[in-house]
C-alpha cells in the first residue's frame, strides 16, 4: 500500500474518531461539575484590572519597581 | 548594548537593501527595496537619538502606546479601505473611470481590487487585530505587554508588510493567490513579524497573574497560531532570483488550488472571524456591563469552531478538477460549521439579556449588536451557499461579493467600529467620545450602505447566474456574456452607493473620534495619568 493511501486510511479512521472523542471530551469538561463557580470568576475576568496590572505584595499606590515580582 | 548591536543590524539591512536596490529587475522590486532601506535608515536614525535616555518601563503600568498607535493606524487604514473599494465599485458601473489613458493602466480595476482587499482586510481588519488584543491580553492577564518594545516593532513592521504589499500591487508584484497576492520578500518581512507578534503575545499570556485565560485570549490565539500556518504554507515558493520580485510556487494544479482555498477560507475562518470574536467575547461584556451570557457556551464555540473550519475550504472549489469527495466533505463540514458560529451568536446577543434597554440609549452597544446580528446572517448564508446544488448558481456571481461584504462590511466593521468608540475615550483619558449623535449618524449611515450593497448584489449575482444558464428550447444559450454585464450596470451604481454611504460614515467616526481627543480635556485616570506621550 502507498504511502498517500496508507495515511488517508488511518485518518478517516482512527484519527477522526479520535478528533471527535477529543472533541466530545471538551463538551463534557466545560459541563464537568464543579465547573460553574470556576466559569463565573473566569466570565469576570475583563472587569478586574482595567487600569492597571495586578501586583503581588509591595507596590501599593506606587509606580516603583515591582521586577522581583515578575 | 543591546541598542548597538539593533543598529548593527539596521545598518546591514539599509545597506543590504541599497546593493539590492542597485541590482533591482523589476520596478516593483527596486521600489520595495528602497522602502526597505528607507524604513531601516529611519530606525536607525530613532534608535540612535533616543539611545540611553528611556527608563525601563514599569511593570506596574499598562504598555497603551502601541494600542493607542494601533488605534489611529485602524481608523486611517479604514478609510483608505473604504475609499479603494469605492472607487473600483465605480470602476465597475462606469469602465471610463479606469482612466486607462492617463494612468497608463497603474490605476485600473485589476490592480486595485487586491489593493482593495488587502487594506481593509490586512491594513484596517489586521491593525484593529494587533491593537485590541495588545489591549485586551494586558486587561486580562492583570499583566504589562511582554518583550518591551517588541510590541512596536510588530505595529510598524506590520505597516512596512501594509506599504510594501501596496505599492508591489500598484506595480505588478503579485503572485496572483487571492488574499495572498504579495511576492516573497513581502511574505519572508511578514512571518518575521508575526513570530514576533506570537511572542508577545504568548509571553504576555506566560506571566499573567489571572489563573485563567479568559476566552478572548483563545480566540485570539488561535487566530496568530492558524495565520502563521496557513501564510507558510499558502507561500512556499521558489524565488526567481534574490534581485527580483517573481517567485514561483511550489504547489502545481488542484493541489496548489486546494492549498490556495485552504488558506483563503481560513483567512476568513481565523482572521475574520476566530480574532474577531476575541474583540466580541471582551468588547461586548465591557460595553454592556455584564459578563458573557455562557462561558461554557463559549468553550465549546470555540473548539467547535477550530475543529470544524479548518475543513470548509474546499467548497470555493466545487465542480472543479478538485476530487468528488473533497468537495462533498468541504460542503458538510461547511454546514455543521453554522451550529458553533450561532452558538457565538446566541452567546454575543444574550449577554445583553437584562440589559436590552441599553439598545435604545447607547449607539455603541447598537453597533456591536447589529455586528453579532451580521456574523449570524453571513454565517447562515455561507453554509448555504456552500451546498453544492446552491453554488451551482451562485459561484463565480456578485451574490460571493454581496455574501463577503455582508460578513467584512457588517460583522468585521461594526465590532471595530465599536470596539473603537470603547477605546479612544479610555486610551487617551477622556471622560467620554465627543459626540453621540455622530455615532448614531454613523451607525445608521452604515448599515444604510450594507443594506444597499448585498441587497443589490443578491439581485445582481441571482439575475446573473439565471441569464448564464438559460436556454431555448433548442439548447442554445439564450445570452451572451456581455449581456448580462449590461444587464447588471444599474445593481452596480446601487452598490457603488452603498459604498459611499458606508465611506462616509468612516469619515465621521474618524472626525469624532479626533474631536474626542483634540476637543475635550483630559481627565485623571489611572490607566494613563503616568504613561509618556507618544
Amino acid at each position: 500500500m502507498d504511502t498517500y493511501s496508507l495515511l488517508r486510511e488511518f485518518a478517516d479512521s482512527w484519527v477522526m474518531l479520535s478528533l471527535f472523542l477529543v472533541f466530545i471530551g471538551v463538551v463534557f469538561w466545560a459541563w464537568r461539575p464543579g465547573s460553574r463557580k470556576v466559569h463565573e470568576d473566569v466570565a469576570n475576568i475583563p472587569f478586574r484590572h482595567e487600569d492597571k496590572p495586578a501586583c503581588s505584595g509591595g507596590c501599593k499606590g506606587s509606580h516603583g519597581n515591582d521586577g522581583a515580582t515578575l | 548594548m543591546w541598542d548597538y548591536l539593533k543598529l548593527i543590524a539596521l545598518g546591514v539591512i539599509a545597506v543590504l537593501a541599497a546593493i539590492a536596490a542597485n541590482y533591482a529587475r523589476d520596478l516593483a522590486y527596486l521600489v520595495n527595496a528602497l522602502t526597505i532601506m528607507l524604513a531601516a535608515a529611519t530606525a536607525f536614525i530613532w534608535i540612535l537619538r533616543t539611545m540611553g535616555d528611556s527608563l525601563p518601563a514599569s511593570q506596574n503600568e499598562y504598555n497603551d502606546g502601541v494600542v493607542r498607535a494601533g488605534v489611529i493606524a485602524t481608523a486611517l487604514w479604514g478609510v483608505v479601505g473604504f475609499l479603494v473599494g469605492t472607487t473600483i465599485a465605480f470602476q465597475l458601473a462606469y469602465p471610463a473611470l479606469n482612466l486607462s489613458e492617463l494612468t497608463q493602466g497603474y490605476m485600473n480595476f485589476g490592480k486595485m481590487r487586491p489593493l482593495h482587499t488587502s487594506a481593509v482586510i490586512f491594513a484596517f481588519g489586521g491593525n484593529a487585530l494587533i491593537a485590541t488584543s495588545f489591549y485586551v491580553v494586558q486587561r486580562t492577564s492583570a499583566a504589562r505587554l511582554f518583550g518591551g518594545n517588541l510590541a512596536w516593532f510588530v505595529f510598524w513592521g506590520y505597516q512596512l508588510v501594509i506599504v510594501l504589499a501596496a505599492t508591489g500591487y500598484i506595480l505588478g508584484a503579485t503572485q496572483s493567490k487571492e488574499y495572498a497576492e504579495p511576492e516573497w520578500i513581502t511574505d519572508w518581512w511578514l512571518t518575521t513579524v508575526w513570530v514576533a507578534y506570537l511572542l508577545v503575545f504568548l509571553g504576555t499570556l506566560m506571566k499573567r497573574k489571572e489563573p485563567h485565560i479568559y476566552v478572548a485570549n483563545w480566540f485570539y490565539l488561535s487566530f496568530i497560531v492558524t495565520i502563521a500556518m496557513l501564510h507558510i504554507v499558502n507561500n512556499l515558493a521558489i524565488p526567481v532570483s534574490f534581485f527580483g520580485s517573481k517567485s514561483v510556487q511550489v504547489f502545481a494544479g488542484v493541489q496548489d488550488a486546494m492549498t490556495q482555498w485552504w488558506y483563503g477560507h481560513n483567512a476568513v475562518g481565523f482572521f475574520l472571524t476566530a480574532g474577531f470574536l476575541g474583540m466580541m467575547y471582551y468588547f461586548v461584556p465591557k460595553q454592556a456591563g455584564r459578563p458573557v451570557y455562557s462561558y461554557k457556551l463559549s468553550i465549546v464555540h470555540f473548539w467547535a469552531l477550530i475543529f470544524l473550519y479548518i475543513w470548509a475550504g474546499p467548497h470555493h472549489l466545487h465542480y472543479t478538477a478538485l476530487p468528488d469527495w473533497a468537495s462533498t466533505l468541504g460542503m458538510v463540514m461547511s454546514i455543521a460549521l453554522w451550529m458553533p458560529s450561532w452558538g457565538g451568536m446566541i452567546n454575543g446577543l444574550m449577554t445583553l439579556s437584562g440589559a436590552w434597554d441599553k439598545l435604545r440609549t447607547d449607539p455603541i452597544i447598537r453597533m456591536m449588536v447589529v455586528s453579532v446580528g451580521f456574523y449570524g446572517m453571513s454565517t447562515f448564508e455561507g453554509p448555504m451557499m456552500s451546498i453544492k446544488a446552491v453554488n451551482s448558481l451562485s459561484h463565480y456571481t456578485d451574490w460571493t461579493i454581496g455574501h463577503v461584504h455582508s460578513g467584512a462590511l457588517g460583522w468585521n466593521g461594526m465590532i471595530t467600529f465599536g470596539a473603537l468608540y470603547f477605546l479612544v475615550p479610555r486610551l487617551w483619558a477622556r471622560e467620554r467620545l465627543y459626540s453621540l449623535t455622530l455615532v448614531s449618524w454613523h451607525f445608521w449611515l452604515a448599515t444604510i450602505g450594507i443594506v444597499l450593497y448585498a441587497s443589490s448584489m443578491w439581485v445582481s449575482g441571482i439575475m446573473q447566474g439565471l441569464m448564464w444558464r438559460e436556454v431555448d428550447s433548442q439548447g442554445f444559450l439564450v445570452n451572451a456574456f456581455a449581456d448580462t454585464v449590461a444587464a447588471m450596470h444599474p445593481m452596480y451604481v446601487v452598490r457603488g452607493l452603498g459604498g459611499v454611504l458606508y465611506l462616509t460614515g468612516g469619515c465621521i467616526m474618524v472626525y469624532n473620534l479626533w474631536a474626542t481627543v483634540a476637543k475635550q480635556p483630559r481627565v485623571a485616570s489611572a490607566s494613563v495619568a503616568a504613561v509618556p506621550a507618544e
